[in-house]
């Protein structure tokens, strides 16, 4: 293992987004995020790689996609308002399959809202912010170690599955110190972009899916000659206006997830071997509510705690097991109730969902969770 | 005939730009309104059809003399 | 019939393009092809990126690595590609609309930052795609969609924006002055740093039927009379300027690239140099 550090989260998303080969960030300032931009602005032309600075967030998000088209590793990094302006070429991204990490560090909203304090309110956005059908891979990590992990992750997911990924951070996690210790750069697992298996002569084509439904599509400048666009195209590249095309390309990108879906699903349980109630809680507030559930469990109180990593795809299945054991699902959220309503799709009437929502730009306390466990033990069932 | 004329007719639009740009009259825009050769023989090749064919419907080469 | 060189940088099998009959954009693709020619380019080193719109459909004819990307972000893009792998050439086409209204601000940017870029806008006075709305260079009192009584909106000069907006070349030329067009064009993939053409084009279908020019011809030939060469230009009196405009380079200048400025930058951060 490398030295003990005092890291920021925005620092060790730049740190494990540059372990992962990120070789390009392009953005555009934006509290709370910033620092992963600064961060990148100095550590990156030090491994070779670019940063830039864009004149606006649509910039800082073409920027990145034309790096990716170019066969580089990328990231950009927003909050809010940001992540909003970027949504148009993240549906791009989506539809000309372009690897590609955005990193939200959410804000109160909605529109400028309040800078710089937590919120968990872009936890839709992230899933269907641009338009049309489309899938989107989205990570939350919870402390700054696993804000490390989990851009690797990010990175590597984007590389292998052809799409955008969301790292959903939070002001929290984001602008929190921690002492981290980061593992050796060996020892860290990274994804090389696959490249085409056939030449031109050999028929190939850029759109064609592999076994896993996943194209491969030649980097540019490599003498492939490919087109990339933003309509829906065939396995040739070029637009189609055919009805049955249309229909295989927006199935593919759905189930080139989709498959991959149990290894796509991080979480973590803590008690619930015995537990009657369960947390469900991720990012930032995952901390106060793995808090609060030990507290209750020093007073007797059965709960046990899901910690989510991954929020999209949505872990349904975990959902569905446990909503199974448990009388009571408890789901702290810095929002007006959002994952709360997946939670409850997933638990399919098996037990009480109960939101507890927080928007006043304050983070939870462990004391406002604890009283609601409390309260659930006079629940229904 | 100073040259020879080759039409691409599925790639031709019937613009008429080829037609506008002759100084020869050598061609015209047919009943189907696409362009045709009307007067091969007036061709000087000078190109101007193949230049401005915004559709790369019109070719003019010099005729080889024999030598 | 003997090959044409400009025939085999095209894709074959997706022509004849989509454009309307008389279109002048075909006429600039092919001007942009016989200029990679002319600049020997290596083609499978060369990258066509496009916005949206009538222009930016051409991406899709040219046999090269191509990229049709959103509307008006082709210049963030073209930076992205051209930043990370700068043996690539690296030309960008473009529309009036694309360009100078929701591209506008990467467009002055682009500008600005100087990356090795060649843009060409082709300029048709509308939005076509759409069924012929007003641009931002839609010459006042000229009719469009959404300008039935005409338009009032004072147009952008494109390449006085280019050159405000310190790009190292700005040239202008039209689809009637083919080679000077393609002459344009070569001048600027020659400049290292960002360039900027305007290719003024006609929109017989869009553009010309609504202000009494339908014949394309005709509109070229409006071209031919009232474009004129910058030294001309220059010595033209204002009162007899009236509808005519001025063509040629009219702008160039060596400022540091600015990949070449990062590479720099790269240098500093690795101990190099101070």
């Amino acid at each position: 293992m490398t030295d003990m550090k005092l890291m920021q989260g925005n620092e060790a998303c730049a740190a494990g987004a540059i372990a992962a080969g990120v070789r390009f960030f392009g953005g555009y300032p934006i509290t709370p995020s910033t620092e992963i931009a600064e961060t990148m602005a100095k550590d990156l032309p030090a491994v070779g790689g670019h940063f830039i600075q864009m004149e606006d967030e649509i910039g800082g998000m073409g920027v990145v996609l034309g790096a990716a088209l170019a066969g580089q590793k990328v990231l950009t990094a927003t909050s809010g308002p940001g992540f909003s302006l970027k949504q148009e070429l993240i549906g791009y991204a989506a539809c000309a399959e372009i690897p590609v990490v955005i990193v939200d560090v959410q804000r109160v909203g909605p529109s400028t809202g309040q800078p710089t304090s937590p919120s968990q309110g872009d936890v839709m956005q992230a899933r269907w912010g641009t338009h049309g059908d489309h899938p989107m891979i989205v990570l939350s990590p919870w402390s700054v170690r696993e804000t490390f992990d989990a851009t690797v992750m990010a990175v590597n997911y984007a590389e292998r599955f052809r799409t955008p990924v969301i790292l959903l951070m939070d002001e929290i996690v984001g602008h929190l110190r921690e002492n981290v210790q980061l593992p050796e750069q060996e020892k860290i697992d990274v994804y090389t972009r696959r490249q085409p298996t056939k030449t031109r002569e050999q028929g190939y084509q850029p759109y064609k899916p592999e076994a896993d439904l996943v194209p491969n599509p030649a980097a540019f400048g490599t003498g492939y000659r490919i087109h990339v666009t933003g309509l829906v195209h065939d396995y040739t590249g070029f637009p189609s206006g055919s009805p049955a095309v249309t229909e295989e390309f927006i199935d593919r990108l759905h189930k080139k997830i989709a498959i991959a879906q149990d290894e796509i699903t991080h979480y973590d349980e803590f008690f619930m071997e015995d537990a009657e109630y369960a947390v469900v809680s991720y990012g930032g507030v995952a901390r106060t509510a793995y808090e609060a559930v030990q507290q209750a469990r020093r007073q007797g109180i059965k709960v046990g705690m899901v910690r989510l990593m991954t929020i999209w795809p949505f872990a349904d299945k975990v959902i569905e097991k446990i909503a199974g054991k448990v009388k009571s699902i408890l789901v702290p959220e810095l929002n007006y109730g959002q994952l709360v309503n997946e939670i409850k799709r997933a638990a399919n009437g098996q037990c009480e969902v109960k939101l507890l929502a927080k928007y006043n730009t304050e983070i939870f306390t462990p004391e406002e969770i604890l009283s609601e466990i409390e309260k659930l033990q006079g629940g229904s069932k | 005939m100073k040259a020879e004329i080759f039409l691409k007719s599925e790639r031709c639009k019937g613009c008429g730009i080829c037609v506008a740009f002759c100084p020869k009259k050598v061609l015209a825009i047919d009943a189907l309104g696409r362009c045709s050769i009307v007067n091969p023989d007036e061709c000087i090749a000078c190109g101007q059809c193949e230049l401005r064919c915004p559709d790369y419907a019109i070719f003019v080469d010099k005729k080889k003399v024999a030598k | 019939m003997e090959d044409r060189i400009y025939e085999k940088y095209f894709r074959q099998h997706r022509l004849p393009h989509i454009w309307c009959p008389g279109c002048g954009n075909g006429i600039v693709m092919k001007a942009i092809v016989e200029a990679v020619e002319k600049q020997k380019l290596n083609r499978d080193n060369t990258v066509i990126v496009s916005g949206i719109g009538c222009s930016s459909r051409a991406s899709g004819y040219m046999d090269f690595d191509t990229l049709h990307t959103a509307h008006g972000r082709a210049i963030p893009f073209a930076t992205g590609i051209k930043l990370a792998n700068p043996k690539l050439n690296v030309i960008v086409i473009t529309g009036d609309g694309d360009c100078t209204a929701i591209g506008g601000n990467h467009f002055i940017h682009g500008a600005r930052r100087n990356v090795d870029l060649t843009v060409v806008l082709f300029n048709n006075s509308i939005y076509g795609m759409t069924g012929g709305q007003a641009s931002p260079m839609t010459p006042v009192h000229k009719k469009a969609t959404t300008a039935p009584y005409g338009s009032v909106d004072r147009p952008f000069d494109a390449c006085h924006l280019a050159e405000a907006a310190g790009a190292a070349y700005v040239a202008r030329s039209t689809a009637f002055h083919v080679q000077h067009l393609t002459d344009m064009i070569a001048g600027g993939i020659a400049r290292d740093g960002f360039s900027f053409i305007e290719a003024v084009v006609q929109c017989p279908t869009a553009y010309g039927r609504k202000n009494k020019m339908a014949d394309p011809a005709q509109m070229m030939m409006w071209m031919r009379d009232n474009a004129v060469m910058k030294a001309a230009w220059d010595k033209l009196p204002t009162d007899k300027r009236d509808e005519k405009f001025p063509i040629g380079v009219f702008y160039q200048h060596e400022f540091t690239e600015y990949g070449k400025a990062y590479n720099e930058v790269i240098e500093m951060a690795q101990g190099g140099k101070k």
